[in-house]
């Protein structure tokens, strides 16, 4: 891929090309062209990324509130978290919304993904709407959600009550702890299944059917088939989806936001809204990035966790390594 | 053939499937295929599509009806109205929230995906020394959730002097944009032969000649592919917009129905629900007009 071919200046009726000046020249050198082609992106990201990163890490260490700079305080921040129960509560509250909502939606997901790959009338259309709680905005999703949690008109009530007869009372979904956070992990489940669902249905379908037809010469079983060529093939593009969703739900702030804002009494709260709620309601910067940060850790572990349990699981089967 | 023979115990039941060997046949039987695959399916539907339901018919519905399940059947809507629409449309900012949204989407689109092209160029084509590394640290950008970033975000917009400014979201959009869009179009890059661009080579062509006139002509789907996401995803944002804007009128949809129209303690749902709904339908919208793009875009990235 020589840079100078360009000079040998052939003549072609396509590209007319004047004698080669100083700009163009330019152009054509490879390093300048790369520099050009990188900056904007480059420059992006490094002044509204990897700059604020280690600014929320240097907040972290202040005092900082909304209009004062504030003071290098070193580690105070943490060891005040480190005795505040509200912050405990956020801490185990995201592992287990993050634990259930990601159990939840790669079990149904693959269910989906599974009906999906058999032959079906009106299969793209249902794939399509299938698609839909993944395409609108989560906060309005979330506000719908938030009305059929209502304690007073909830549908699920309504049918639970007075179609069902199941209960005398409608349910209080958002008012006690334990309904509370259930209800956000069903409507984080109910967000997050056609992701899963679609990707998995991608890798569901590069498998190639004559595997399954020896299997099927062989005298496997449905769940052999399902055990011992679905889930094996499936593994790669199991574990970047899996990375992606725990990861995403971890830091998850749109859903809890809107339907809870963190109540009944900050019991729901996930660690990202209470930093949001300490930072920019409650002004506090320095707390609030103090509990950004901490979310870092357990970001990092269960992305290595899920990729690296998931990936190497690909590598044992003799697979290359792509 | 199970259909006949109803089994009592579970111990038959079991018996029953350990000896379905012939598979083939069991897979044709239509009452199996109801209940392991269309059931299944419709509940599936159902239950995915039902809250859209739900929030299309409580926008249409009156007051009266809207809160009295006893004397009207709530799945269904008796007498439907507009004024939850009107009310939105006229008597709230909702169409200058959707102008904002709609602008910042736009500008914050362009922005990600014209820088994407180039970086993503830059890696697959040029080829440069540690294109490889400059790639995998993009995509290490695209997991730094938006989360951990915006109180330090905050700050930084503070001190530039954007903060209240719509263009402070235009600008950290691509934070998550750029990352997802040039991964996606680097997938689409390798799917263009090289050998296209070697031919112009020869022809004399230079290299932006190349990447004006061959390479991005042919890249026009990924590029399609990466702006609907673009959009879609900015459309959806939810945290920064909610954290450097302040002032009613320059607000996102998303963020203002939440903020502007919870209002004390009384919900006014049927409003809420019609602004959701109204929300919904640009992308939604986009959405039915590329749905091929959207699902090949999403598997692709995932794949990458």
């Amino acid at each position: 891929m020589g840079t100078t071919t360009a000079d040998v200046g052939l003549q072609r009726l396509t590209f007319t090309r004047k004698p080669d000046g100083w700009l163009t020249r330019l152009f054509d050198n490879k390093s300048f062209l790369v520099f050009l082609c990188m900056l904007p992106t480059i420059g992006l990201l490094v002044v509204f990324l990897t700059y604020p990163l280690g600014l929320g890490l240097w907040l972290s260490m202040t005092d900082a509130t909304i209009g004062q700079p504030g003071e290098f305080i070193g580690f105070d921040n943490f060891v005040d978290l480190m005795s505040d129960p509200i912050f405990w509560m956020s801490v185990t509250n995201t592992i287990f919304y993050t634990t259930v909502a990601t159990a939840g939606k790669f079990a149904l997901g693959l269910w989906l993904a599974l009906l999906l790959n058999h032959h079906i009338p009106f299969k793209a259309f249902i794939r399509a709407i299938v698609l839909l709680p993944w395409i609108v905005p989560t906060v309005l999703s979330a506000i719908a959600w938030w009305w059929i949690y209502s304690p007073q008109f909830s549908i699920i009530s309504y049918v639970v009550v007075d179609v069902l007869h199941l209960r005398d009372t409608y349910i209080n979904f958002l008012g006690t702890p334990w309904p509370a956070r259930w209800s956000l992990i069903v409507a984080n489940i109910w967000r997050g299944i056609p992701f899963v669902a679609i990707t998995l249905l991608a890798g569901l379908q590069t498998i190639s059917p004559s595997l399954y037809e020896a299997a099927l010469l062989d005298g496997a079983s449905g769940w052999q088939k399902f055990r011992r060529i679905t889930v094996p093939l499936l593994m790669p593009i199991l574990a970047v989806a899996l990375t992606l969703s725990v990861l995403f739900t971890f830091s998850d702030f749109q859903l809890v936001y809107a339907i809870t804002r963190g109540g009944p009494f900050n019991t729901t709260h996930l660690m990202a809204t209470l930093a949001f709620q300490r930072a920019i309601p409650g002004a506090q910067l320095g707390e609030g990035a103090a509990i950004a940060v901490s979310m870092i850790p357990f970001l990092i572990g269960a992305t290595l966790l899920c990729f690296f349990g998931v990936g190497r699981r690909k590598w044992q089967q003799g697979e290359a390594n792509d | 053939m199970t259909d006949t023979l109803v089994p009592d115990s579970p111990a038959e039941i079991q018996a029953a499937v350990g000896y379905e060997r012939p598979e083939t046949l069991a897979w044709d039987s239509k009452l199996r295929r109801t209940v392991t695959i269309y059931i299944p399916l419709a509940l599936f539907v159902i239950v995915l599509l039902f809250p859209f339901y739900w929030m299309a018919i409580t926008s249409i519905k009156p007051d009266d009806e809207m809160y009295d399940y006893h004397r009207f059947n709530p799945f269904w809507v008796h007498s439907p109205t507009l004024h939850n629409i009107e009310v939105l449309l006229f008597q709230t900012n909702y169409p200058r929230w959707l102008m904002t949204t709609m602008g910042i989407a736009v500008a914050a689109t362009f922005l990600s995906v014209g820088s994407s092209v180039l970086a993503a160029y830059a890696i697959e084509r040029l080829k440069f020394k540690g294109a490889q590394h400059v790639g995998l640290a993009i995509y290490l950008a695209y997991l730094v959730p938006p989360s951990i970033l915006f109180i330090p975000l905050a700050t930084l917009i503070y001190q530039f002097g954007l903060f209240d400014n719509p263009v402070a979201l235009i600008l950290t959009y691509p934070t998550f944009l750029v990352p997802f869009c040039t991964w996606l179009l680097i997938g689409y890059f390798k799917s263009i032969p090289y050998e296209l661009e070697e031919c112009a080579l020869i022809d004399g062509a230079s290299r932006l000649q190349i990447l004006r006139r061959i390479t991005l002509p042919l890249a026009v789907p990924g590029l399609i592919s990466a702006g609907i996401f673009a959009f879609t995803l900015s459309w959806n944002e939810f945290i920064y917009a909610l954290a450097f804007i302040q002032s009613t009128d320059k607000k996102t949809v998303p963020v203002a129905i939440l903020t502007e129209l919870v209002t004390g303690d009384v919900y006014q749902w049927g409003a809420l629900m019609a602004g959701s709904l109204l929300g919904s339908v640009p992308v939604a919208l986009i959405y039915s007009f590329f749905v091929e793009y959207y699902v090949s875009s999403m598997t692709g990235a995932v794949k990458e």
